[in-house]
């Protein structure tokens, strides 16, 4: 196919490429690493690109996030308006206003690049979101990648606090009635709280006049760095560890089935961020979010209606709307209200998660090392817990927006708060009770992917030889628990427990099984 | 499902099943051995000897030619949408022609990348390799205990006096003293949360600064005010005086104990000025029912019934808003005969009992 001129051009740059790798390995010794690099192997599936697409938010928020940066002015000190936006003319307003409403409208691609900044954002906590469940609804996180269950975890929630103090930067109403809130959260905490709050705020609310510049530090450089570097870590591990993949045909616990990161999955991912890109840009020029100069400078004397966070924040909003009016008081000391709410209730969500790998042992009494996934259905128990929770959020959620969906609804917003006061408890209930028998359902009905045929198929190639698929299969098992109503015979449980003493973790599923039966045939 | 790749070379088949690969043929002869399953791991993932040269079109130079011109022409989209970007920021810059230009070049030079990969590069979908083995060996295992406790054993001899003894106080007192500065970054908060910039006959004002007229207030209106010479509320100090004044008009309002006496009749209406901090979270409770004559909190919809002394009945308030004891002066104005006589706005550890 290849003409001698092609075949030419390859020699070349197969000779220019071996003295520079040479060159390098002469001083690094990398080939050989190079090499395994290149060749790596990694599994494809819709759902693994989910934390890639959060990887790729978080490096468009680097890059818009430092344009930003060169414009925007973290100061409150008190200046008077006199731009092109002429609603605002003769206002006064802190220098950290001014300043984003000036990136906005006096510089060049400032406006896109501020509204990209805030899509990517909620992309990059929604990637987040999403990708963590995909690891829990399928198991990803058990051993042995409790560490980057615990990496993750880690930077969701300072992703989150990332994403908060973005949205305080620029002074505005909606987000100083937002810092307030916060304010009071803290300062509702037993013993510390007002000394607390008072030490990062520099002072009472609103703060002293270093409270911007440390609120830019934190969210210009420690969060990012974090990020960045728990980001490579959760990477390292992963890289070292290897992606998991679902059960399925040719597939085991020992291997992995996928594509080369060179050239196939490189330019394939390099392709998704160009998409994300795409997307986030689009957001960024079209859609209008965040209109900070139609909200106007913070005054404590003011808020307004429809007072809302970021999407990521919701859940914590509403439960602050849902909370009860209670407070405890005794001894001339108090508990104030927002500290149940407020700090309790994600003090505890953020306990369990981070704790999940550890429960998820003992519920299902598993404490070998899986690559291959669980599919949702196989453990329902888990399933209806996630799903649970996330009916639990989710009304959360919708609490945080109980004006605005009371307008909309035309009913009162007493009454959506009762219903959604009920709901975060009767929602999950239900859900998690209708998950749980749809998983057991869905057992019943499909095939799962690792049954089939007892002795394999025969085919035929076109140059005539013949291959048994399936063998492997029919041979022995692939180590993946589940299934138990299919009855292909080797759960996790029986497999493992015939597995010879001492062998440690997944040899079990493939030298063992040998001893229990075949499939059965669902 | 999957296009199978080329087979083997004729002569190299056949009696071994293929190795890991259902419904994929492995070329080579390294798979497994019958019955070790993938037991013994390729010393990485580098697997050996497949065929990874492999792409779709391959073997259709036709195709493969077009597919390379639709993926030039995307990327040359790409270029032209850059030329346009310069355009549009030499010409001062519009963020929808940007956002437009930027989408439609990173769309299309992805979309380019998409197919190129798919169609045109080797090595992907179906490609078997080992997880290799990324655990120690039991004698690296006991190596690395070995290692430790030649550190650990020589420091913790002589009954750890330095470690222990030494060592551990000092770092303690030491990393304490390191956490000094923190002291630093804000002040001590004393008595501040008791009190707000409210004093003994301070005139109540509007947010101007202009004085307010007992008569200022309609029946049923309301207005924020201020005390004089504190309008501004970026100053900590100032942040927690914000007030409503209402006027009740003929109503009388069930006042707590604490607050009897706080509110002033002029011209047969009742006026009242309450803190407009929330109790709840601190917001400004800046909305007001007048069918019903309650304030709302727009932050968590906390709502304050005014005429029973602003207790409040909805939300997740639990504290009533605090009066402020008002006053007349002879000239009409309204002014403030002493500060909240509790502490504004959210709870905090030492608030000290129920109000």
């Amino acid at each position: 196919m290849s003409t001698v001129a092609e075949r030419a051009a390859a020699r070349k740059r197969a000779l220019i490429a071996e003295k520079a790798f040479d060159e390098l390995d002469d001083r690094l010794g990398t080939s050989k690493w190079l090499r395994n690099a290149m060749d790596k192997i990694f599994p494809d599936h819709w759902s693994f690109m989910v934390g890639e697409i959060a990887m790729y938010s978080f490096l468009i928020l680097v890059v818009t996030g430092i344009y930003l940066a060169l414009f925007y002015s973290p100061s409150s000190a008190i200046v008077v308006y006199h731009g092109p936006y002429k609603p605002l003319d003769g206002q006064s307003m802190t220098q950290a206003y001014e300043s984003t409403v000036n990136l906005s409208f006096s510089v060049r691609a400032g406006l896109v690049m501020r509204q990209a900044h805030h899509w990517a954002a909620l992309i990059f906590l929604a990637a987040i979101v999403v990708h963590m469940c995909r690891v829990f609804f399928t198991g990803a996180f058990r051993k042995p990648r409790e560490l980057n269950w615990t990496i993750g975890v880690t930077l969701l929630l300072i992703a989150m606090l990332e994403g908060f103090s973005g949205y305080s930067l620029p002074d505005d109403l909606l987000s100083g009635s937002g810092l307030r809130v916060v304010f009071s959260i803290i300062q509702s905490v037993p013993f510390v709280g007002v000394w607390l709050a008072f030490t990062l705020w520099g002072g009472p609310f609103p703060g002293s006049s270093a409270f911007f510049s440390r609120l830019f530090v934190i969210h210009e450089f420690l969060f990012p760095l974090l990020l960045a570097g728990l980001l490579g870590a959760h990477l390292a591990i992963l890289w070292h560890q290897k992606h998991t993949d679902f059960p399925g045909p040719g597939k085991t616990e020992r291997n992995i089935v996928g594509s080369r990161l060179w050239p196939q999955y490189a330019v394939k991912s390099g392709s998704l961020l160009m998409f994300i890109a795409a997307v986030i840009f689009g957001l960024g020029g079209f859609v209008q979010i965040n209109p900070i100069w139609v909200y106007g400078p913070f005054s404590a004397a003011r808020a307004s209606a429809g007072t809302q966070p970021d999407w990521y924040v919701g859940w914590l909003d509403g439960a602050l709307r849902l909370w009860p009016h209670w407070e405890f008081r005794s001894l001339g000391h108090e508990i104030a209200n927002p500290f149940f709410p407020g700090i309790l209730l994600p003090g505890i969500v953020f306990a369990v998660i981070y704790a999940w790998p550890a429960i998820d042992r003992r519920l299902f009494n598993d404490h070998e090392e899986h690559n291959l996934l669980d599919r949702p259905r196989d453990k329902p128990l888990r399933t209806a817990i996630g799903v649970a929770a996330l009916f639990f959020f989710a009304d959360l959620t919708l609490a945080s927006a109980t004006d605005l969906i009371g307008n909309g609804l035309n009913i009162s917003f007493e009454l959506l708060i009762e219903i959604l006061q009920y709901g975060s408890f009767v929602a999950p209930i239900i859900a998690g009770f209708v998950a749980y028998h749809v998983c057991l359902l869905l057992q019943r009905t499909a095939a799962h992917p690792i049954q089939r045929p007892v002795g394999g198929i025969i085919v035929r190639d076109a140059k005539g030889a013949f291959h048994t698929l399936g063998y492997e299969h029919a041979h022995g098992g692939n180590g993946h628990g589940g299934n138990g109503h299919g009855g292909n015979g080797h759960d996790a449980g029986p497999a493992e427990a015939d597995a010879e003493e001492g062998a440690r973790s997944w040899p079990a599923g493939q030298h063992g099984a040998g001893a229990s039966a075949g499939p059965g045939g669902g | 499902m999957e296009t199978l790749r080329p087979g083997p070379a004729e002569g190299e088949r056949v009696a071994e099943p293929p190795a890991a690969s259902f419904p994929r043929v492995v070329t080579g002869t390294h798979g497994p051995e019958e019955g070790a399953g993938l037991g013994t791991p390729w010393p990485d993932d580098v697997p050996p000897d497949q065929d990874d040269t492999w792409y779709p079109l391959k073997d259709d130079p036709y195709k493969a030619r077009r597919m390379e011109y639709i993926i030039a022409s995307l990327w040359a989209v790409t270029g032209g949408c850059g030329i346009g970007l310069m355009i549009a920021y030499w010409t001062g810059g519009q963020a929808q022609v940007e956002g437009a230009l930027l989408a439609a070049a990173f769309g299309c030079l992805g979309a380019g990348l998409l197919l190129w990969a798919k169609f045109l590069l080797p090595g992907q979908g179906d490609i078997v390799g080992s997880r290799g083995e990324h655990h120690s060996s039991p004698e690296e295992r006991a190596a690395v205990v070995a290692s430790l406790s030649r550190g650990t054993d020589a420091m913790l001899s002589r009954r750890g006096f330095l470690v222990k003894k030494v060592l551990v106080p000092v770092g303690g007192i030491f990393g304490i003293a390191a956490l000094w500065p923190i002291a630093s970054l804000g002040p001590r908060y004393g008595r501040f949360l008791y009190h707000t910039a409210w004093y003994p006959g301070a005139r109540l004002v509007d947010q101007f600064g202009k004085p307010v007229l007992a008569s200022d207030v309609e029946v049923d209106g309301i207005m924020t005010v201020f005390p004089e010479g504190h309008t501004d509320t970026d100053i900590p100090a100032n942040a927690m005086s914000p007030a409503v004044l209402i006027n009740i008009g003929g109503d009388t309002i069930v006042e707590r104990k604490l607050n009897e006496g706080f509110e002033v009749r002029y011209g047969g209406n009742g006026l009242v000025c309450f803190s407009k901090i929330c109790t709840h979270a601190g917001c400004a409770v800046s909305l007001f029912n007048v069918l019903s004559m309650q304030l709302v909190c727009p932050c968590h919809q906390s709502t304050f019934d005014i005429l029973e002394d602003c207790k409040p009945v909805f939300g997740p308030a639990p504290r009533p808003l605090p009066q402020l004891p008002l006053g007349v002066s002879p000239d009409g104005y309204l002014f403030a005969r002493s500060d909240f006589v509790e502490p504004v706005g959210p709870g905090f550890w030492d608030r000290g009992g129920p109000a």
